[in-house]
């Protein structure tokens, strides 16, 4: 019998389900986990941007000549959602200035340049004390003032995320160590070296949104994970969080595929997963927040794959916010012969960087330098065969071909009704074309000039409101003139109307007045005679 | 009269009646053509199409009256999407209507700006606020960028502005399968800033 | 010192597959069927491929150049081989060389490229060839031979080419000695004369299913496009309904009338259907895009085959019940658009 869906979701983890489509891929894992985790090196030059995550960019609260401390606030987000963004070491700010800020358009943007002191100096830090029995909201403003985003990728502001599904009431908080794209092991070595920082998330996180229980999904190729973590949870007492190993597919570790393996449930069209009482978080979240709340650490480092065939010693590095990516890089052994693509990511949605200048940002889960044999040669494009095998591999269970066909012609709104909001750009279908069409790029270019058609309509709506409204205002004031011209006229009229019977009177009077004198007088005379 | 006619005639009254039937049973109630023209025009009551607004322009089109090519802040998107809607041929953005300009808005120069109400009495979407005697300042997210409050400003103050492109404005582009940038020859680049 | 790079969009990890991979493995999957064929009924039949292979291509780099594509890139996918050798499979041995070229011509230029060349076009460019010199050349194409052994074959290599390619048999024979009728067309001409079924298969032309060779040529074609569905060439949707369709009304006509309709079995070792089924209903381009629309679209070939091989004017209804189903592919799937992920 199938349960109301908030009910089935809370039987997350109980058993397995399969999620629709993905791929087997090489995990290419082990060549970066050989290592355990370093710290990178300080450079001479740290370049925080100032656009991090999404939204309007934030606005810098330092200026040039400052000396800053490690950790202190340097920069604010308002909207769309509040954060902020940290000094990752103690020192002076040389320049607040355009330079390469990893962004995916390539484009340079505006970043604070900080010139380390050595001294890693740490501003005052407000821990909260008892944050076990302290209020959830103080520990979504914490935080949020911490500047904790989301760390698999996506860097959606956490504490704006946990606000949001609260009001839907979440009774299962989800971990999500499932990290299925290849090459990238950050989440891997941060939950084998720090498992306990992990469960110490969970358990921030957990009051943070109040959930009943918690799920750590991991993967079932992460071999020691698994046994760090139950050490953990064991010595942490907690009697709700649980521990699940799922399959190793691409991409088991989107949000939306990891629910499905979990619960069966899909996220309806247009909701959240919090309609369904869950809430997702990365692992590097979580022990973020863990930091931020137990320690008053703000998010000022993260732990960096460096990997692929392109270096020489891939490992995981503990780099601090700004630092470009070519110290990474050097700290790894520097280039092999061949490097061929520099990637901000993984190989499947990972974005490629124009040079080795770019920083550190809080999106940079793996930086993977591909060699030449490694990377998709290029290949002409031929037409669709509509083999279908896009849609054999599709998570989000869509007809690439189609939604291909509707973009290439323009009918982004034949496109949308077939589903292309679901597209989680995951690159699936890319892989298996025969054809080798660029379904990505087209699905990403269609859903930017689908967002700009909404946009577009909204503007235009509201402007025919308004217009609209103003019409009435000026046909409303018409309408007033009109009949005060009128009520005016009328009143004339009345006067008018008043006068002369006023005057008709004033006649009738005089008359009558007349009339009396003369028969006053006819009497007169008729008495004297 | 034979079998044949008689049968003929029986079947074509059926099907006739039938097909009767059939559209006012399910018949769908569309949105008249002057509203689905007028939600594809862009509103910004300009007047550069040679009508009073949008509304009137629809009509006309719709009445066959105007060619759907005379609206430049729709654009050839705009012309693209009325051609579709209607079923015909697209044509070229009319030149006598004007070009297709970046969107820009307008902007008072308040040192100037004398009070006079002439421009909001003028903006099609009162998006001026201001008094007689007050200053007048343009909300810029209500702006059209119609260019209505241009003419009548006595003292010349208003400036069409368009605004720069924010980063979090960027949108990928079309695809283009090859690699874009060339491999140079690692020449040191200073990074700006650095002292 | 800063190093750049060339950048490219994600996803960056090398395709496994191409068009020509898939069209080859197609051609790969087709050779035991093909080999099957030349040990029956000798090897003329590699004469028509070769010969459809050549016209095929030809025409194709005809036609691109005329429409200023690029050449080289199109003409090495491969899908211009696989067109012709699938026509050529429906041919009798040693038709004249100018049904390849008729059929090719109608093939490539007319179904392909006038339709807008490889993924456009609406109708299966096998199929429309070989309907064309089917309904074009009603003698020639009911030139069968019968099947032997490679030691007894009639026409040895030199023999067919000189008939292939000079449209006359070699001086002493004529076509009514040498020519047989197939399995099918006996069947209904038999059945037309009022004998039933089982009379009819008494004949020595017939197996156990279909006919003598042809039934087992028609395994050998199973088995390939079994490989073809292992390597996720094709899908199954296709295949299952299609046979399974046939089967199916098979059985209830079997039943209904044992004496005028054979064993559901025979029907599907019979004529093309199991090629028509693994490799000719396939064809993604003019088939039908979700697995809903494959099957109602497998479904459809097998009933309007079995139709036409017992009420139509062609002993086999194959090739006309997929042009058929081309047409209708489109609105098949307008009504059976997938539902998407949280819909």
């Amino acid at each position: 019998m199938r349960l109301p869906a908030r009910e089935q979701a809370e039987l997350a983890g109980q058993r397995l389900h399969h999620f629709h489509g993905g791929l087997k891929l090489r995990h290419h894992k082990k060549i970066s986990c050989q290592k355990p985790i370093q710290r990178s090196k300080l450079p001479p030059r740290l370049y925080v941007p100032l656009l991090q995550h999404l939204g309007a960019q934030a606005e810098a609260l330092v200026v040039q000549g400052q000396t800053i401390l490690k950790g202190q606030a340097i920069a604010r987000y308002k909207l769309p959602y509040p954060g902020f963004v940290h000094a990752p070491t103690s020192g002076t700010v040389t320049a607040v200035a355009r330079h390469a800020i990893s962004h995916p358009s390539g484009q340079e943007g505006m970043a604070v340049i900080i010139k380390p002191d050595g001294r890693d100096e740490w501003c005052e830090l407000h821990p909260i004390q008892n944050w076990q029995e302290a209020a959830p909201a103080l520990l979504r403003q914490r935080i949020s003032e911490c500047g904790i985003v989301g760390l698999g990728g996506a860097v959606f502001p956490t504490a704006a995320k946990v606000e949001d599904a609260l009001s839907q009431d979440i009774h299962t908080l989800i971990l999500n160590g499932a990290e299925c794209e290849p090459y990238i092991s950050c989440d891997e070595m941060l939950m084998r070296e720090q498992a306990p920082r992990v469960v110490e998330g969970a358990l921030v996180l957990q009051r943070a949104t109040g959930a009943r229980q918690v799920i750590i999904a991991i993967e079932d190729q992460m071999g020691e994970v698994w046994d760090k973590l139950h050490a953990a949870i064991s010595s942490s007492g907690q009697d709700d969080i649980r521990l699940v190993k799922v399959t190793t597919i691409y991409p088991e570790g989107g949000e939306k595929q990891l629910i499905q393996v979990l619960t069966g449930l899909e996220v309806p069209e247009g909701k959240r997963p919090s309609h369904l009482g869950l809430l997702c978080q990365n692992v590097a979240t979580a022990a973020a927040s863990a930091a931020a709340v137990i320690e008053g650490k703000p998010l000022i480092e993260r732990i960096v794959t460096v990997t692929g065939n392109g270096v020489n010693q891939p490992a995981n590095l503990l780099a601090l916010l700004g630092t470009p990516i070519s110290n990474l890089i050097e700290q790894c052994g520097g280039y092999s012969n061949n490097a061929a693509r520099l990637l901000l990511g993984g190989p499947m949605m990972g974005y490629a960087l124009e040079s080795d200048a770019n920083p550190v940002i809080k999106a940079a889960n793996c930086i993977l330098v591909l060699s030449h044999s490694d990377i998709a040669t290029e290949h002409e494009e031929l037409p669709c065969i509509r083999c279908g095998e896009c849609a054999r591999v599709c998570p989000s269970l869509l007809l690439p071909q189609q939604l291909q066909w509707d973009i290439r012609n323009g009918l982004i709104d034949d496109a949308a009704g077939h589903g292309l909001a679901a597209c989680i750009e995951c690159g699936c279908c890319d892989f298996v074309c025969p054809s080798h069409i660029p379904l990505t790029q087209w699905f990403r270019f269609g859903k930017a000039e689908w967002r700009t058609l909404i946009e577009e309509k909204k503007i235009s709506e509201i402007a025919k409101q308004r217009f609209e409204a103003r019409e009435l205002r000026l046909a409303n004031i018409k309408q007033d003139r009109v009949q005060r011209l009128e009520a005016k006229k009328q009143s004339l009229q009345d006067n008018q109307n008043k006068q002369q019977k006023i005057a008709a009177a004033m006649q009738r009077v005089k008359k009558k007045s007349d009339q009396q004198a003369n028969t006053e007088n006819a009497d007169d005379q008729g008495e004297s005679s | 009269m034979s079998w044949d006619v008689l049968s003929i005639s029986l079947l074509a009254t059926a099907l006739g009646l039938g097909l009767g039937w059939v559209a006012r049973r399910f018949r769908v109630d569309a949105d008249p053509v002057v509203e689905q023209i007028n939600q594809i025009l862009p509103q910004t009551q300009c007047g550069q199409c040679g009508f009073p607004g949008c509304r009137p322009y629809a009509e006309a089109i719709a009445a066959g009256t105007a060619e759907i090519n005379q609206c430049p802040p729709g654009g050839t998107a705009g012309i693209q999407a009325l051609a579709d809607l209607l079923g015909k041929e697209v044509l070229e953005l009319n030149p006598e209507n004007g070009q297709e300009q970046p969107k820009a808005v307008a902007v008072i120069d308040e040192a100037i700006c004398i009070g006079c109400t002439l421009c909001i009495q003028a903006c099609p979407v009162d998006a001026i606020l201001g008094a007689a005697k007050q200053m007048h300042t343009v909300i810029e997210s209500e702006c059209t960028g119609c260019d209505l409050c241009l003419p009548p400003c006595p003292v010349d103050c208003i400036e069409m502005v368009v605004r720069p492109p924010a980063m979090s404005d960027w949108m990928p582009t079309m695809p283009n399968r090859r690699p874009t940038s060339v491999l140079t020859n690692s020449l040191p680049t200073a990074s700006a800033g650095a002292p | 010192m800063t190093r750049k790079f060339a950048t490219s969009s994600a996803p960056h990890l090398p395709a496994t597959t191409s068009v020509a991979k898939v069209m080859q493995q197609v051609l790969y999957a087709l050779v035991p069927g093909i080999a099957a064929h030349c040990w029956y009924f000798g090897p003329g039949i590699l004469l028509q491929i070769l010969l459809a292979i050549f016209f095929a291509v030809g025409f194709e780099a005809l036609m691109l150049k005329i429409r200023q594509q690029p050449v080289r890139i199109h003409l090495l996918d491969f899908s211009a081989v696989v067109t012709a050798v699938l026509f050529a499979l429906c041919l009798p041995p040693l038709v004249p060389w100018w049904i390849a070229l008729l059929g090719m011509f109608f093939a490539i230029v007319i179904a392909k490229h006038l339709y807008g060349g490889l993924g456009h076009n609406v109708f299966n460019p096998a199929m429309v060839g070989y309907a064309v010199v089917l309904v074009c050349f009603p003698q020639t194409m009911t030139q069968w031979l019968p099947p032997s052994a490679p030691a007894s074959w009639i026409f040895g290599f030199w023999d067919s080419a000189s008939t292939i390619l000079t449209g006359h048999l070699p001086t002493p024979m004529l076509w009514d000695a040498v020519s047989q009728a197939t399995p099918l067309d006996t069947i209904r001409t038999g059945i037309n004369s009022g004998l039933t079924v089982d009379e009819i298969r008494t004949a020595a032309i017939f197996g156990d299913f279909g006919g003598q060779g042809w039934e087992w040529i028609a395994n050998w074609y199973a088995i390939g496009g079994l490989w073809l569905l292992w390597r996720r060439i094709i899908s199954w949707h296709v295949p299952v309904t299609m046979i399974g369709s046939v089967l199916l009304l098979g059985l209830v006509a079997y039943f209904a009338d044992s004496g005028s309709n054979p064993v559901p079995l025979q029907h599907v070792f019979s004529g093309a259907l199991i090629l028509g089924a693994f490799f000719i209903a396939t064809d993604p381009v003019s088939g039908c895009t979700s697995n809903r629309g494959r099957l109602i679209f497998g479904a459809g070939v097998g009933i309007i085959t079995l139709v036409i091989r017992r009420w139509g004017g062609y002993p086999d209804g194959v090739a006309f019940a997929v042009l058929l189903m081309n047409m209708a592919a489109p609105l098949i799937d307008r009504y059976t658009v997938p539902r998407y992920y949280g819909k």
